[in-house]
């Protein structure tokens, strides 16, 4: 089966690589981050070496349930942070692939770019 | 490299945000190029892969972390101009949820971490391509300087930033080496991650990689006369 003949489907390698690929972002927000440093990255190293850090002010939205990654009213650290993680991988997820649907080229129909049409192949416009 | 509220005066931020706001603006524009049908689920995906990848922060010695910022991966994986859009969803989902980030920030946050890093990432990485030979090693080699210099250039840009509307009194020299000192570090972290990611695709689906699009007769799996013409 060749591939490049189907321009609109996501065939089932690129299927398969996005399921691991999401897979592996909800484990590294769930899981790994609780094991992560908890030192200073390195601009609040610096920030706090030269007195930059005493410029801080508290955050403008400190009422939110997922601040700081942990999801609040859930005792468990780990679990705490392993949701907040989850959630916050779904919402980036919806809020990026839903904008990135609105915004894309449709190989065929109303806003097709150059080479519309069955014969596309991949959907990229030619160099 | 997340700025909190307080670090810069009101005009630079003011500043930062027509910046940002501009190049969001552009690469809304551009994306629509970048995003075919069957880049859409990927463009989705590696938003929340860097959402996932910037909450483990590994260590870089002398008591500080860092963590992938994402812009040269995104880039090379979807263009640059999807990525910019990438990492600002994710820049804008942490600071208005997980107060990670100032809000009065969100325009130097998307400059610096969404907007440097994918340009710079996108141009390091192009440059190196051509200058070698075809092939999964030299791209995933490409994709590790790319992603190595792609930092401390944005660590650049923050200094750049505080020299303009810096709140505090402290002496630039100084600043800059500090920044792009331990920024240097946490680049090789982001070189590894983002060679490793993009080296991963390759193996699997190489056509899907953005940044290698006019090279896929190189990557391909599959026998020459099965590849797709390309003008």
């Amino acid at each position: 089966m060749n591939d490049s003949t189907r321009p609109r489907s996501v065939d089932r390698r690129t299927r398969w690589l996005l399921l691991a690929g999401l897979l592996a972002a909800l484990v590294l927000a769930g899981v790994v981050s609780y094991y992560a440093s908890t030192a200073p990255d390195g601009l609040e190293k610096v920030a706090a070496d030269t007195g930059i850090a005493e410029r801080e002010r508290e955050h403008t939205l400190s009422g939110s349930p997922l601040k700081d990654y942990g999801v609040a009213g859930v005792e468990d650290a780990q679990v705490s942070g392993g949701l907040a993680g989850v959630a916050g991988v779904a919402i980036t997820l919806v809020v990026a692939g839903g904008a990135f649907w609105a915004l894309r080229r449709r190989s065929t129909g109303p806003g097709a770019g150059p080479g519309a049409g069955p014969g596309a192949g991949s959907g990229r416009t030619p160099a | 490299m997340h700025l909190p509220d307080g670090f810069l005066d009101v005009p630079t931020s003011v500043g930062a945000g027509v910046v940002a706001a501009a190049a969001v603006a552009v690469s809304l524009r551009g994306a629509r190029r970048e995003l075919a049908d069957q880049a859409v689920p990927l463009a989705g995906l590696v938003a929340a892969f860097v959402f996932a990848a910037q909450m483990v922060k590994f260590p870089v010695g002398a008591g500080t972390s860092g963590h992938l910022m994402g812009g040269a991966l995104a880039a090379i994986l979807v263009g640059p101009y999807t990525a910019v859009l990438c990492l600002s969803v994710v820049l804008i989902v942490q600071a208005l949820l997980f107060a990670d980030g100032g809000v009065s920030a969100l325009g130097v946050n998307v400059t610096l971490m969404g907007v440097i890093t994918a340009v710079v990432g996108y141009a390091v990485f192009r440059l190196v391509v051509r200058a070698l030979p075809g092939g999964r090693a030299a791209t995933t080699a490409a994709s590790f300087t790319a992603a190595l210099v792609s930092i401390p250039v944005a660590a650049l840009a923050f200094v750049g930033a505080f020299a303009l509307g810096g709140t505090a009194d402290v002496p630039l020299g100084a600043l800059t080496t500090a920044m792009v000192g331990v920024h240097t570090l946490i680049g090789i972290g982001e070189g590894v991650i983002t060679a490793a990611t993009v080296g991963s695709v390759l193996a699997v689906r190489p056509d899907l990689v953005h940044g290698m699009r006019d090279r896929r007769p190189q990557l391909e799996l599959r026998p020459a006369a099965a590849t797709p013409q390309e003008a």
